[in-house]
């Protein structure tokens, strides 16, 4: 028996709280509580995952003292580890860079948002340590609230684009929650330790494989998974830069960490690839969506759009890792979810650097600002570089843990797919790369005295910074986050 | 064969990476403190690779692990004779390189000269990190690396052209790469290594279709930086970029970064027995052939002297290909030698072509009448480098045209013989009308000796001093042949002498 794993998102949860009331005197003490709250919380996963990787077994609390399935478990493994520390520590980085964002984009309104921030990494940290089917919805809603809330308050677009995502949001939580009845009701229990040990006699009951395939189609839907997307455009795109630089990221990743864990922790080995085929349906549409994303992507002429459109694109290399089904490209698709997690945090944050200091989200009107801002674009460079895969950077040793995937899977399409999507990447990230280092045209130059470009003040470039070093650390060290913790995830899937 | 330890191949690839911060750092305010990292990057360079070369030729091999890329496969170099020639090639060039850059970049009145030095900083890096690489994956990375830095280079000029030519030399860069990935992964797959071996270690049990396939994408990913048709139609468009980076990268870095690759393909990856039993030998030696002929042909037809020296380049790194697609250890010693004598020959021509626009505004063949009288040593410096490429006795070019023309008889594939010698006349039937041009036809311009600035001519003296060197005493300096024959003895064990 261990703390950790519901001190987490109960340290956040109370920090939220705090923040709220400390954030009535004045919105900077908010801020303080939150940020204090976050590092917190970040260090405590960090332990964690330390304790985990280190014993090579995973810690356990039972909420209130009563065992499951009479209490609630959390559960700190491999998987969870590894999730909550990305997540508290985007949380942190976000919370760092954002006052001065806030400050530019959504004056006077950041007494709510520092509570909100905290509430939604605590709904996202939370998903990812419970042990319990149904503590994971609610987690789900709470992340879910708070990132409406967030999301909405960005420019004069963003409430409609959100109501669609709310209205998509009910439908996944929905779907999700029917599918977790069924079990219930089947199994008898909503505990992920007691339906992994009962399901596997329960194979064969219809109830069980409408509850799979409902469970998993909710989870796809929040993941963004082509045909599922739609949302998710309008909303990164009208977004405040720091809420989304941290959604992005984070959000629906962890929908991607629920569907892992209900494949390997809940539903019996081989259930969703020969009972219910659901994992290689993941794999084609992640596979068009791979696709779509990318050529849509080519088409924005908007950064924060053609950000989103490589979202929908980039989360759909997770799920062609979950349909791949064998370890080497589950390993993929995990590594992607960090991998991803920082590059496009990086990228996002470095879009709000540019609107910061210039009022631009306009690809077009980039020229010049390689000169003006030289260190946050060396991070978009980086970043960007990381998105098509050049080596060493991070997003290369995803996708070749996904083309060996491809491979072991025999499935040459996917395997087109990896390959051709970095083409099409490349050729949206050189198009903005073109505009940044392109000498700025006369005219443009004078955007007024308070607006003239230069890299952003330290709170911003510095998280900035942060997230381009990590992309190169992430790439280089890949071998270690592998081998010390994602092997372990994918074991039950043989090797 | 011996293998140690050292730290000399990373400090090798490292030293210009470091040079490339140093420019960046020191930036335009103090100009020639940044061109003297420049020069003592190159400097310190090619001491490195220069330092190893008397230990690789006594057996000796020089490693370095680092971390571990993916399980089981480390960032590793490793010194082998077929590494060194390449990397002494290129780091020796790019010494010279520096120095005519400076003159060039200063005299033809360049922008972002600190971007420029950078980049090249950069690019050299990568070029002998590919060149000691020890295994696929560390050279991959490398390769793209080299694919991402050359781009600011060939988008130097700012112009619209030059940002479409730019968008053009990624595309095929950036899909030659994944096509290298793929390959790479395939192999992976097939064998569960990617160390590269001499003699190669892939056989022909693993499946003919698996092997066939990561062969293709290993010709796309190659050949596009090797120019074989119809993978070349960047590399005369690249010639927008300054002179220097058409010099060393066009001509030498970056282009034969995709000669060396097949290198490595056939020698270090596939082995030439396996590349035979699966038909691809046959394959890649026809590409080749007719790449050396059509080149030529079509830089008879161009009037702009770098682009007509883009085509004798694509023309010439398909000798180098021949001389391993014919999988016999002369072709293949030719080749590798041809790999040194084209980069001096061809790096010569350039630099000819770089004086003459930054001293005379000339671009246009037509425009050189006469030339010879006002700049004799450029030109002069050109001359013997058209005799060489021409494969005139007593120049580089001859010998290593020698080699792979023995191969060929050798292996009893008398075709290319014929290539090689209708190649000869093409060579000097586009570039010998040049030389008579500039010295026997007379211009009441040119009427007195006008020379560019030494810092351009002294480095066209040393090239074609070298160019000549190596066809008459070619291990001379550096051991450039005797590399070069391990280079193939690595690849044929007890083929060579």
């Amino acid at each position: 028996m261990s703390q950790i794993p519901v001190l987490v998102p109960a340290v956040l949860l109370l920090t939220a709280l705090v923040s709220l009331l400390v954030g009535l005197k004045g919105q900077r003490a908010g801020h303080a509580v939150a940020l204090a709250g976050a590092v917190a919380a970040f260090l405590l996963s960090a332990i964690g995952l330390r304790e985990v990787v280190s014993t090579g077994e995973a810690l356990h609390y039972a909420m209130g003292g009563w065992m499951p399935p009479l209490g609630i478990a959390f559960v700190m493994d491999h998987l969870a580890a590894y999730m909550t520390t990305l997540i508290t520590f985007l949380g942190v980085v976000v919370l760092i860079y954002a006052p001065r964002s806030f400050g530019h984009e959504i004056a006077g309104r950041e007494g709510f948002a520092w509570p909100t921030m905290v509430l939604l990494v605590a709904g996202l940290s939370g998903m990812c340590l419970t042990g319990d089917i149904f503590n994971l919805y609610v987690f789900l809603e709470i992340s879910a609230l708070s990132a409406y809330a967030l999301l909405a308050v960005g420019d004069r677009a963003a409430p409609v684009a959100v109501f669609r995502y709310l209205l998509a949001g009910a439908v996944a939580g929905g779907f999700y929650l029917i599918g977790v009845a069924f079990l219930y009701f089947t199994a008898g229990t909503l505990n992920m330790a007691d339906l992994y040990a009962r399901l596997p006699e329960l194979v064969e009951n219809q109830a069980v494989v409408t509850a799979s395939v409902f469970i998993v189609l909710g989870l796809a839907l929040k993941m963004a998974l082509f045909p599922f997307h739609f949302w998710l455009p309008d909303v990164y795109t009208n977004a405040p830069s720091a809420v989304a630089g941290l959604v992005a990221p984070v959000m629906t990743k962890v929908a991607a960490y629920a569907i892992i864990r209900i494949f390997l922790d809940v539903f019996p080995p081989g259930f969703f690839t020969e009972v219910v085929p659901v994992a290689s349906t993941i794999g084609w549409m992640s596979a068009a969506g791979i696709l779509y994303g990318s050529i849509l992507a080519v088409a924005q002429q908007d950064l924060r759009r053609m950000l989103a459109y490589s979202s929908v694109s980039q989360v759909a290399y997770v799920g062609i890792g979950i349909g791949m089904a064998n370890p080497v490209g589950l390993i993929g698709g995990l590594l992607h979810i960090m991998n991803h997690a920082l590059m496009k945090g990086c990228l996002f944050l470095v879009g709000g650097a540019i609107r910061y200091r210039t009022g631009r989200t306009r690809i077009a009107d980039f020229a010049g600002l390689g000169r003006t801002m030289p260190w946050t674009m060396a991070a978009f460079t980086v970043g960007a570089l990381a998105m098509i895969g050049i080596p060493p950077t991070a997003g290369f040793f995803s996708k070749w843990y996904l083309l060996l995937g491809a491979l072991e899977a025999g499935n040459g399409w996917w395997f087109a797919v990896i390959v051709a999507s970095s083409l099409l990447t490349a050729v949206y990230f050189f198009r903005v790369l073109e505009r940044i280092y392109r000498e700025e045209p006369p005219e443009a130059a004078d955007d007024g005295p308070e607006r003239r470009a230069t890299d952003p003040p330290a709170s911003m470039l510095g998280p900035i910074l942060v997230l381009a070093a990590g992309v190169l650390v992430a790439g280089v060290m890949n071998v270690v986050i592998v081998r010390a913790v994602l092997e372990h995830v994918v074991a039950p899937l043989g090797s | 064969m011996n293998t140690m330890l050292s730290n000399a191949p990373l400090l090798a690839v490292l030293v210009s990476a470091l040079a490339a911060l140093a420019i960046v750092f020191t930036g335009e305010r103090h100009r020639n403190l940044r061109e003297s990292w420049t020069i003592l990057a190159s400097l310190g360079k090619f001491g490195l690779i220069a330092a190893m070369v008397p230990g690789v030729l006594a057996g000796e091999r020089y490693e370095v692990r680092l971390v571990e890329l993916a399980p089981g496969i480390e960032l590793a170099l490793r010194a082998d004779p077929a590494g060194v020639l390449f990397a002494l090639s290129a780091s020796f060039l790019w010494i010279l390189t520096s120095f005519f850059a400076i003159g060039y970049m200063r005299g033809a009145n360049e922008k972002k000269h600190t971007r420029f030095f950078a980049m090249l900083a950069v690019c050299l890096s990568a070029t002998v990190g590919i060149a000691l690489s020890a295994n696929l994956l560390t050279f991959v990375l490398f390769y793209e690396i080299l694919s991402v830095a050359t781009y600011p280079l060939v988008i130097h000029k700012g112009t619209e052209k030059a940002y479409r030519i730019g968008r053009q030399y990624l595309v095929y860069a950036i899909s030659a790469g994944m096509a290298l990935v793929a390959g790479i992964a395939l192999v992976y797959q097939m064998s569960g290594t990617l160390d590269f071996q001499g003699g190669g270690f892939l056989d022909a049990s693993m499946g003919r279709t698996g092997l066939v396939t990561a062969f293709a994408l290993f010709f796309v990913g190659f050949g596009v930086k090797a120019g074989v048709m119809p993978l070349h139609s960047w590399l005369p468009n690249a010639m927008i970029a300054p002179t220097p980076v058409s010099a060393l990268l066009h001509a030498v870095a970056v282009v034969k970064a995709g000669v060396f690759g097949f290198v490595r393909l056939v020698g270090f990856v596939f082995g030439p027995e396996t590349t035979a039993a699966i038909g691809m030998g046959g394959l890649l030696a026809g590409a080749a052939g007719i790449t050396i002929l059509l080149a030529s042909f079509i830089a008879m037809t161009k009037d702009d002297l770098k682009a007509r020296l883009a085509y004798s380049t694509v023309g010439h790194l398909s000798y180098i290909v021949l001389g391993v697609a014919l999988l016999a250890p002369t072709a293949l010693l030719g080749g590798a030698f041809h790999m040194v004598t084209h980069a001096a020959m061809k790096i010569t021509l350039f630099f000819c072509a770089g004086a003459l626009y930054v001293h005379l505004h000339y671009t246009k063949v037509s425009e050189l009448d006469g030339v010879g009288r006002r700049m004799p040593i450029t030109m002069g410096a050109f001359a013997i480098g058209a005799l060489g490429l021409a494969g005139i006795p007593g120049t580089g070019g001859f010998l290593s045209k020698w080699y792979i023309a023995q191969g060929a008889v050798e292996s009893g594939q008398f075709v290319f013989l014929g290539v090689l010698l209708l190649s000869g006349l093409l060579n000097a039937a586009y570039l010998f009308p040049i030389v008579i041009r500039a010295f026997f036809r007379s211009s009441p311009e040119h009427d007195r000796y006008d020379e560019a600035s030494w810092f351009m001519v002294g480095p066209i003296v040393v090239t074609a001093s070298l160019a000549v060197l190596l066809g008459v005493w070619p291990d001379g300096l550096f051991h450039f042949f005797g590399v070069a024959t391990d280079a193939a003895a690595a690849v044929f064990p007890g083929a060579m002498p």
